[in-house]
């Protein structure tokens, strides 16, 4: 499914960075929406079995969205207004902890 | 007259279910009631422990009692699994609990000879910090060691629970929500006739009060002395993380999906399952101290539940001594101990006797010693 802006022309004077690529937004937008305008489908693997999430609700409850943003693990692309030079990525499985972070 | 259900189980939190199961396992047909949503129920709100380490101190009976039900679990797991197709996620591999100083250090040590002096056959140690970090490589600066015994596990107590409730189903027995028994009326010539808040009455045969706190009330109906009083724990939880902690712990444990668990708090606040700012960060904090990778870790949720406890923190098995064929049931690790009522004492229940439960565990000590 392709996501259209409803606003014909929006000003896009600004980007993310997602994995790399900027992603220009709109005023007012969130990571979510930002990275769904861009035709973004994959915003997660979970951390159980590894299978490809999106986000669901859009408000914050189903947890579906979660991305690294600007280096924090897991947060909410629903709920993060999208800034300029945000750095943002995939959370892959389960965030690192532990023996992984350790000296 | 009818002959009713040849068991009514009164209560549907884990022990009431564990002993359902059992006993219908054994052939008997089974009625389990349980009260709605709005009941206090523990079995929904613990920490899934299966813990012997230090249990019965004092009391070798209930040391051994759980001791066996430690060795029981994994029967228990595999059975459940099979019978209901839900597993109940339990896991051994030793259990830890952490020492964070001296005293701490020499509480363990002091811990360890005395279960050996009582001849509980169970291995406990104690690892020093290297060792400990052998096991669990992120432990914080200030652990320096851990007690460890063989036979500690953890279980997904809602799993468990599930497949109780599934397995009691399965065996033919029925398993009836939303029924509050309010009334026991003993019927001449036997059995009982259960009286619900919604006005139905259910004859049974035999009956086994489960209630939790509820049973309080109902175990006076029968002329049993049953001082109950609540205790509210709370636990927090985090998102989910890559596996870091492999063996169950006294104040943290991971789940297989990957969340952690910290818990829990023992707090007088009568009936509450509320939670406060302060016990969490105090629940926070110390999962930092022993793991400081997961103050990076986002916390997701608390909740407090409330335990069932004795005046003597033991368990009770105990039968009418007035109305043959009426027990009840109630102790403070319902999930370490639901392999010995499952298995044991489920099936002895369903032919009228409390078979192998310990005799030192009868209500009658809380009628002679008024406090
Ligand atoms: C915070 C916390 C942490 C815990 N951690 C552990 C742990 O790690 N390991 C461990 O072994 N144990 C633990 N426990 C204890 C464990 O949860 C309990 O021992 C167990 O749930 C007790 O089971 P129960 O069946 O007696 O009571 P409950 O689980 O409370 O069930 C009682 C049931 O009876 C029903 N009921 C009540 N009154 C009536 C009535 N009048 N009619 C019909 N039904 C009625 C209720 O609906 C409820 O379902 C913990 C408890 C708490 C609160």
């Amino acid at each position: 499914m392709r996501f259209r802006r409803i606003d014909p022309a929006p000003s896009l004077a600004h980007q993310i960075h997602f994995e790399g690529t900027p992603i220009p937004f709109a005023e007012g937008d969130t990571v979510a929406g930002a990275l769904l305008a861009a035709g973004i489908g994959t915003f997660r693997t979970t951390p159980v079995t590894g299978a490809p999430r999106a986000p669901y609700c859009l408000m914050g409850s189903c947890f579906d969205c979660l991305m690294r943003i600007d280096g924090a693990e897991n947060r909410r692309a629903c709920m993060t207004p999208a800034s300029n030079g945000m750095r943002v990525e995939r959370a892959r499985g389960p965030r690192p902890a532990g023996e992984e972070r350790m000296p | 007259m009818t002959a009713g259900h040849d068991l009514a189980v009164i209560g549907g939190g884990l022990i009431g279910a564990a002993i359902a199961w059992g006993a219908a396992r054994s052939g008997a047909d089974v009625l389990l009631l349980d009260e709605g949503d709005i009941a206090l129920r523990a079995a929904r709100g613990n920490f899934g422990l299966v813990w012997l380490q230090g249990k019965g101190l004092g009391h070798p009976d209930y040391m051994h009692w759980s001791i066996r039900a430690g060795r029981l679990w994994p029967e228990l797991a595999r059975l459940l699994t099979e019978e209901t197709g839900i597993d109940p996620e339990w896991r051994g591999g030793g259990g830890l609990n952490f020492c964070l100083s001296e005293a701490d250090l020499a509480a363990r040590r002091e811990m360890i000879a005395r279960t050996a002096d009582a001849g509980g056959e169970i291995d406990i140690r104690l690892l020093d910090r290297a060792e400990l970090r052998a096991l669990a490589p992120g432990i914080g600066p200030e652990v320096l060691g851990a007690s460890l015994s063989d036979l500690d596990g953890e279980a997904n107590p809602l799993l468990t629970l599930r497949a109780f409730h599934t397995g009691v189903q399965r065996q033919g027995g029925t398993l009836r929500s939303n029924s509050r028994v309010q009334s026991l009326h003993p019927m001449a010539g036997g059995g009982f006739r259960i009286g619900l808040a919604d006005g139905a009455e259910l004859p049974a045969q035999r009956l086994v009060l489960a209630a939790g706190l509820g049973s309080e009330t109902l175990a006076a109906q029968l002329g049993l002395t049953l001082p109950l009083r609540p205790e509210r724990g709370q636990i927090v939880v985090t998102e989910r993380v890559a596996p870091f902690l492999h063996h169950p712990t006294n104040t943290i444990r991971q789940t297989r999906d990957g969340t952690v668990l910290l818990g829990s708090s023992h707090e007088d606040v009568g009936f509450s399952t509320g939670t406060d700012i302060a016990t969490i960060a105090r629940l926070c904090n110390t999962g930092a101290r022993l793991f400081p990778a997961l103050a990076e870790a986002r916390l997701m949720r608390a909740w407090g539940a409330v335990r069932i406890l004795t005046p003597d923190g033991l368990p009770v098995y105990d039968g009418a001594p007035d109305h043959p064929g009426a027990f009840v049931v109630t102790c403070h690790s319902g999930v370490t101990l639901a392999s010995v009522h499952a298995l044991d004492l489920g099936p002895a229940l369903a032919r009228g006797r409390l078979g192998p439960a310990p005799q030192t565990m009868r209500s009658s000590r809380f009628a002679l010693s008024p406090d």
